[in-house]
């Protein structure tokens, strides 16, 4: 299209515009196909990273002109309480979604391997939860496990144990947290290691069973190595997934009881949009990109170490 | 007399192989149909809720199938707000983000995956380095740049910034990357213009990945909450996920109605699920992304 407009809107020197149009074409047809990339990427996500740095040296409540503060917000942040609590939820959060997530979803995987009836009705519905969003798995969350009619205490009433406080308790809240987000991981991860068990050549595993391997051996010599990359994969995106959580946190206990859930994106979503302390909440991010990025880095170190 | 013999307990060696294996096979059908109850069950729940009496969901013997089915909450949970609004506001996101993400994602990764340009690959690491951004380090410095384009409180200040999407580029171009490079030259020598041969070429040869980009954004716009909450301030802009989020907070003890309205906002991406499954299981397999 661009051709044709360039040839039509100069028709009486257009020859010119055409010439240089034909000779530099093969050099400009990229930049132009590009430039609708271009142009979203640098108002939505270049220009607002480095305001976004430039921010975190500021202090601004959105009112008045941002105040160059230096490292100020980043001093306050060290001695901050809530910070602490909220970065140390994040990784007690990480630590029960990753490993639980991972490890039934890769049971469920290696169940849905075998050709069994019904598999790939099975497979369906463990995925399912997978596309439900995070508003209506907090909403339907702490529906069940509502303190007095929540479905979860009535069934523990019926065999005759005491209720449980799940979401109005402190020492419980995350627990619940955790158990709701791992439904909504393990279709996820039982996706990707399907994907990786299915590469995985069937000789090597008659091979082994010819050879009288167990079950259990032929799992951890030859299946789980050979998941590896499925494995590394999983570990990556999960972290980023856990540390980034936001949705299903703010609507399902809103940080709540007390700090007990504030995990760090609920915190710097407060900090903004409750508190209006944006300098502050830039600040806040940007130490979470950097725990994030460092995660994934140690990943990769250990990733390269293992295959050497 | 010996050969009888030894065929003979083979035979009987494989049965019990046999044996074995249809035992474990049946083992493993118990525990995954067991873990199925499981996931299903939440789900079931909702859909029980929601057309049960609220006096029966909250009796102190509460039976797991409904004794009475109602249309009630469906009716009065819908009745309390303005749906219909949010449906046509969530609708219309849907379809334009789509549009112009899936447009833009295309026109992307070919270029990446088929022209030889200067700064390409910086370009391309840029971007795909985005994936790997909080979307919370930019939430706040994003708003600001969306609220001076004016675009604050609009559908389009939701739209226009999810089209910076770097995971369907990158899809696009692992996608597009094998395609001949001879099919796009003999084109080029009959005289086709360069965006001819996007459209009559690359586009019909990409139909796989289009779906699954299209399934993708459509999933991703429809249950997408952060972004949403930040930029759309007024109710009448809501969408469907926000006005549940409002609905839950606001009339907290009317779980029927909030059941019927969760369930009624799941029915539509269930539906897309159900019909495309097998590009849902493609988007996460082939780039394990989201």
């Amino acid at each position: 299209m661009a051709d044709r407009v360039l040839r039509g809107v100069d028709r009486g020197r257009g020859w010119r515009l055409r010439d240089w149009w034909d000779l530099n074409q093969r050099k400009l047809i990229p930049y132009l196909f590009l430039t609708p990339n271009l142009i979203v990427f640098t108002i939505f996500v270049f220009v607002p990273i480095v305001y976004s740095l430039w921010m975190s040296f500021h202090e601004w409540r959105g009112i008045d002109l941002p105040k160059f503060i230096g490292l100020e917000n980043f001093v306050e942040i060290a001695s901050d309480e809530v910070f602490w609590i909220a970065l140390k939820n994040t990784l007690m959060y990480a630590a029960g979604v990753i490993p639980f997530s991972m490890g039934l979803g890769l049971l469920a995987a290696l169940g849905l391997n075998v050709a069994v009836p019904g598999r790939t009705f099975l497979r369906t519905i463990y995925f399912i939860p997978v596309v439900v969003s995070a508003v209506v798995v907090g909403t339907l969350a702490a529906w069940i496990f509502n303190d007095n009619y929540g479905i979860v205490n009535a069934t523990l009433r019926q065999v005759g144990l005491g209720r449980v406080n799940w979401l109005s308790s402190p020492q419980t809240a995350m627990l619940t947290l955790i158990m709701s987000t791992i439904w909504i991981r393990l279709g996820f991860c039982m996706v990707v290691y399907l994907a990786g068990l299915q590469g995985i050549p069937k000789d090597y595993l008659d091979a082994a069973h010819v050879d009288g391997a167990t079950a259990w051996q032929r799992f951890r010599m030859i299946i789980f190595p050979l998941l590896r990359p499925s494995t590394f994969l999983l570990l990556i995106l999960n972290v980023i997934y856990s540390f980034e959580a936001f949705d299903l946190v703010y609507v399902m206990t809103g940080g709540g009881p007390g700090y007990s859930t504030t995990v760090l994106p609920v915190y710097i979503y407060e900090s903004a949009f409750e508190l209006g302390r944006y300098g502050y909440a830039n600040a806040l991010g940007l130490i979470l990109m950097v725990i994030i990025l460092a995660f994934t880095l140690l990943q990769w170190r250990l990733n390269q170490q293992g295959e050497v | 007399m010996a050969t009888t013999a030894v065929a003979a307990r083979t035979a009987e060696y494989r049965q019990q192989a046999a044996r074995r294996q249809r035992v474990s096979k049946a083992l493993v059908w118990m525990a995954l149909a067991l873990g199925a109850l499981v996931m299903i069950f939440p789900i079931y729940w909702m859909a029980a809720t929601a057309v049960m009496p609220p006096r029966d969901s909250i009796a102190r013997d509460v039976s797991l199938i409904p004794r009475t089915l109602t249309l009630d909450n469906i009716e009065g949970g819908w009745n309390r707000l303005p749906w219909e609004r949010w449906y046509v506001n969530t609708v219309f996101i849907a379809t334009m983000r789509v549009l112009i993400t899936v447009t833009i994602n295309l026109l992307g990764g070919y270029t990446f995956a088929k022209f030889e340009f200067r700064g390409r690959n910086v370009l391309f690491f840029m971007m795909v380095a985005t994936l790997m951004i909080p979307i919370q380090v930019i939430l706040v410095p994003r708003f600001i740049v969306v609220s001076g384009l004016g675009l604050a409180n609009s559908p389009w200040g939701v739209i226009l910034p999810a089209s910076a999407e770097a995971f369907g580029i990158f899809f696009v171009r692992q996608f597009m990357i094998t395609f001949p490079d001879e099919l796009l030259e003999a084109a080029r020598l009959d005289g086709a213009s360069e965006l001819t041969i996007f459209r009559r070429i690359v586009l019909p040869l990409s139909k796989p990945a289009i779906a699954v980009l299209v399934i993708m954004s459509f999933s991703w716009s429809w249950n997408g909450f952060i972004w949403p909450l930040v930029v759309l301030s007024s109710q009448e802009n809501y969408t469907v996920q926000l006005g549940l989020n409002f609905m839950k907070g606001f009339y907290y003890t009317e779980w029927n109605q909030i059941m019927a309205m969760a369930l009624i906002s799941l029915l539509p991406i269930l539906i897309v699920f159900m019909l495309f499954q097998r590009y849902f299981i493609q988007g996460i397999a082939r780039t394990g992304l989201k």
